[in-house]
């Protein structure tokens, strides 16, 4: 009938969209619902952050291990204050680990890095990364470079 | 000389502002008298001819975005080496731009004329009247199906519309120019993100679908009740449309992006 | 004492600066088939509109079927518009109906009938119309003529009190006119409802009713049977009546003198014919 075609249409119209959202979602944003309490957070001080931002990739040779939560300026310490998000799954990260903020691609996105350690302590929730290494900026790369020539 | 200009310009501006009064009355009867659970089949309705049947031209036009998309991004990129980057650069543009634009302003041209048209001409043979009589309130009947229709449906035609294209993109990028297939899916999906971009641009279809489903119900609503008045309703539908969706799309991306 | 169906007590009315109605007083008494005559742009569709209560009079009161039309709720409104059945010139049937579909609609929405009931139902108007074997067809695919006897149906759905025509004569051939006319006279007789016309077809418009009306310029210049008014003497109503070209309803639109214009042109002559070239 006239009506029962039109709401199968309509169904199917729907349906097609839901799929289109969530190929957008998973294949095209890899957006993942993984939930807070799988995650532990850690801090870390950086001199220079760069172009890192808020949701960048936190990574263990070069595997994504977690997330950028926050990034703010810490009057104590006058420099910036990370906030890192990591996977539970990850639990024994040497307390001498090092924070790097490295360049991934070729658009230049930033990312952390993370170097495993050689202690036996490992780092748990709420813990600070002590040893980092800031982004580098390519005027104070060239500025070096041509002090160190002259 | 000047006076005669001045009168005119009071004129038209006093028309102007009853014009949108007429249309804000027009939006908060469709709002307020919104269709019960015995008009659900009117609004179901409605998504089947606003939306099922934009499906074509939706389809069509997303897949050749996509395609000219991928194609001119390749050239630029190819000439600094970036090419791998040519998925982001799609999916990026049309998720948070064309998508939502392009697709809007098809919407408009399409369905919003096609609604325009159909009110106005129930107006002009005293269709809209006669219901009134029956004692039936074709606010509820007629436009309020249609405005909740064409709300929910712009958004579902965006999202289509950027998948077709990126799908189209991809055709075009990896089976045909050659870039590798990994990292053009795999630098889009980290370069996209589906909160900072995603939603934003399903945030924008969804402001244009209620501003493109408004001004097609007002224009056919308020029309003049000659053939004349009518071409003139559906003309002004697609131009006022088109030009409210470019404004809106500037100042939302300004809003959203904190540009 | 007969029960009146429509009372309108000194009603004004004005669109935008034009007065349509300059303090209109009538009684329609229920039952009886009224019709209301004058020449084109005197409002009486405006008048119409006003009864439906679509439009609201700007002075004066307006009483249907015992309702003051200003004082009701639009809730109250919508039930009365139950009782009223009109018939538009164009037919006005929704044109994604069918046929069948156009005379159901007012079941459908006020009433609580099931399917049988209102297939029933709606077959038994169609059939009074002679239109029963159109049922499954669309208002686009039958005559003019045709598409105003299913409105007519339709009007005559939940058996109103009170029917209105709005100049249901014009347009049609002799015989679509005549199929018309009967079924107007019909239907009052036989459901007992007022019947209310309007139109300028003065023959048959005094041919099926009781009691006449004739507007012009916004007052009624003439009243009373078909009889009555042949006698009357008034030149406004003589010259509508009998269909007289020129008298208190003039045949030139104002304009300069003849022989002025056709020698000493003015400016704004020669623009006007230089225009209209």
């Amino acid at each position: 009938m006239q009506s029962l075609k039109i709401e199968v249409l309509v169904g199917v119209f729907l349906l097609l969209s839901l799929l289109c959202l969530g190929f957008l979602a998973v294949k095209v944003s890899g957006f993942s619902l993984g939930k807070s309490n799988d995650r532990y957070l850690l801090y870390a001080h950086f001199e220079q952050v760069g172009g890192l931002t808020v949701r960048s990739k936190v990574a263990i040779s070069g595997v994504e291990i977690g997330q950028v939560l926050a990034i703010e300026y810490d009057q104590k310490t006058m420099n910036a204050k990370v906030t890192l998000e990591i996977d539970s799954s990850i639990s024994s990260m040497p307390i001498d680990s090092t924070a790097s903020i490295l360049t991934e691609g070729l658009l230049g996105s930033k990312y952390i890095s993370i170097s495993l350690g050689a202690e036996d302590q490992a780092l748990s929730g709420g813990d600070e990364i002590f040893d980092t290494q800031s982004a580098v900026i390519l005027e104070e790369l060239i500025g070096k470079f041509l002090i160190e020539q002259f | 000389m000047l006076i005669h200009a001045l009168k005119q310009i009071g004129r038209l501006s006093l028309e102007i502002l009853s014009s949108m009064g007429r249309a804000l009355r027009l939006l908060s009867s469709a709002l307020i008298r919104r269709p019960d659970h015995r008009n659900i089949p009117l609004v179901i309705r409605q998504i089947y001819q606003l939306g099922v049947l934009s499906i074509l031209i939706i389809v069509c036009s997303g897949f050749a975005i996509g395609a000219v998309l991928a194609l001119q991004g390749y050239t630029q990129l190819v000439r600094v080496g970036s090419e791998s980057a040519l998925g982001l650069g799609v999916a990026l543009v049309l998720v948070m731009e064309i998508g939502p634009v392009v697709s809007a302003l098809l919407f408009a041209g399409r369905a919003g004329s096609a609604v325009t048209a159909e009110i106005g001409l129930m107006k002009a043979t005293e269709q809209l009247a006669s219901m009134e009589m029956i004692g039936v309130d074709p606010i509820t009947r007629i436009i309020a199906p249609r405005f909740w229709g064409g709300f929910i449906v712009l958004p579902l035609l965006a999202l289509m519309f950027s998948v077709v294209g990126i799908w189209a993109g991809s055709l075009v990028a990896v089976d045909w120019l050659g870039v590798y297939s990994g990292s053009f899916w795999s630098v889009m999906e980290q370069g996209v993100n589906f909160f900072d971009h995603v939603i934003k641009g399903i945030i924008k279809s969804i402001v244009f679908g209620f501003v493109v489903i408004w001004i097609s119900l007002y224009q056919g609503y308020d029309s003049l009740p000659t053939s004349e008045g009518l071409s003139t309703a559906t003309t002004n539908t697609v131009v006022f449309s088109s030009v409210w969706i470019l404004v809106l799309d500037f100042f939302l991306t300004l809003m959203m992006f904190e540009l | 004492m007969t029960r009146n169906s429509i009372v309108f007590d000194n009603v004004s009315y004005n669109f935008g600066k034009k007065e349509i109605f300059k303090k209109l007083s009538f009684e329609v008494p229920a039952g009886q088939t009224v019709g209301i005559m004058g020449p084109s742009g005197t409002g009486k569709t405006t008048l119409l509109r006003l009864i439906g209560g679509q439009i609201q009079p700007d002075n004066g009161t307006i009483l249907v079927e015992g309702k003051d039309l200003k004082k009701i709720k639009r809730t109250e409104l919508f039930e009365l518009r139950k009782c009223l059945g009109m018939l538009f010139q164009s037919g006005a049937l929704f044109s994604d109906l069918t046929v069948f579909e156009n005379v159901a609609f007012p079941l459908k929405e006020h009433t609580k009938l099931n399917g049988e009931m209102i297939r029933y139902l709606v077959l038994i108007k169609l059939n009074s119309v002679g239109l029963r074997g159109a049922a499954h067809l669309f208002p686009r695919e039958l005559s003019g003529g045709m598409q105003r006897r299913v409105a007519l149906a339709r009007a005559m759905a939940l058996d109103p009190k009170l029917i209105m025509y709005d100049e249901p004569f014009t347009g049609l051939d002799p015989i679509a006119l005549g199929v018309i006319s009967n079924l107007i006279k019909d239907v009052g007789s036989v459901y007992e409802c007022t019947n209310v016309i309007v139109s300028h077809d003065i023959e048959e418009t005094a041919r099926i009713s009781n009691l006449l009306y004739v507007l012009s310029e916004g007052e009624i210049i003439g009243q009373g049977s078909p009889q009555d008014l042949k006698k009357d003497d008034s030149p406004r109503l003589k010259q509508f009546l009998n269909g007289l070209p020129d008298g208190p309803v003039p045949f030139h639109y104002p304009a300069p003198e003849y022989m002025d214009s056709l020698i000493g042109m003015k400016n704004t002559e020669r623009a006007i014919i230089k225009r209209g070239d």
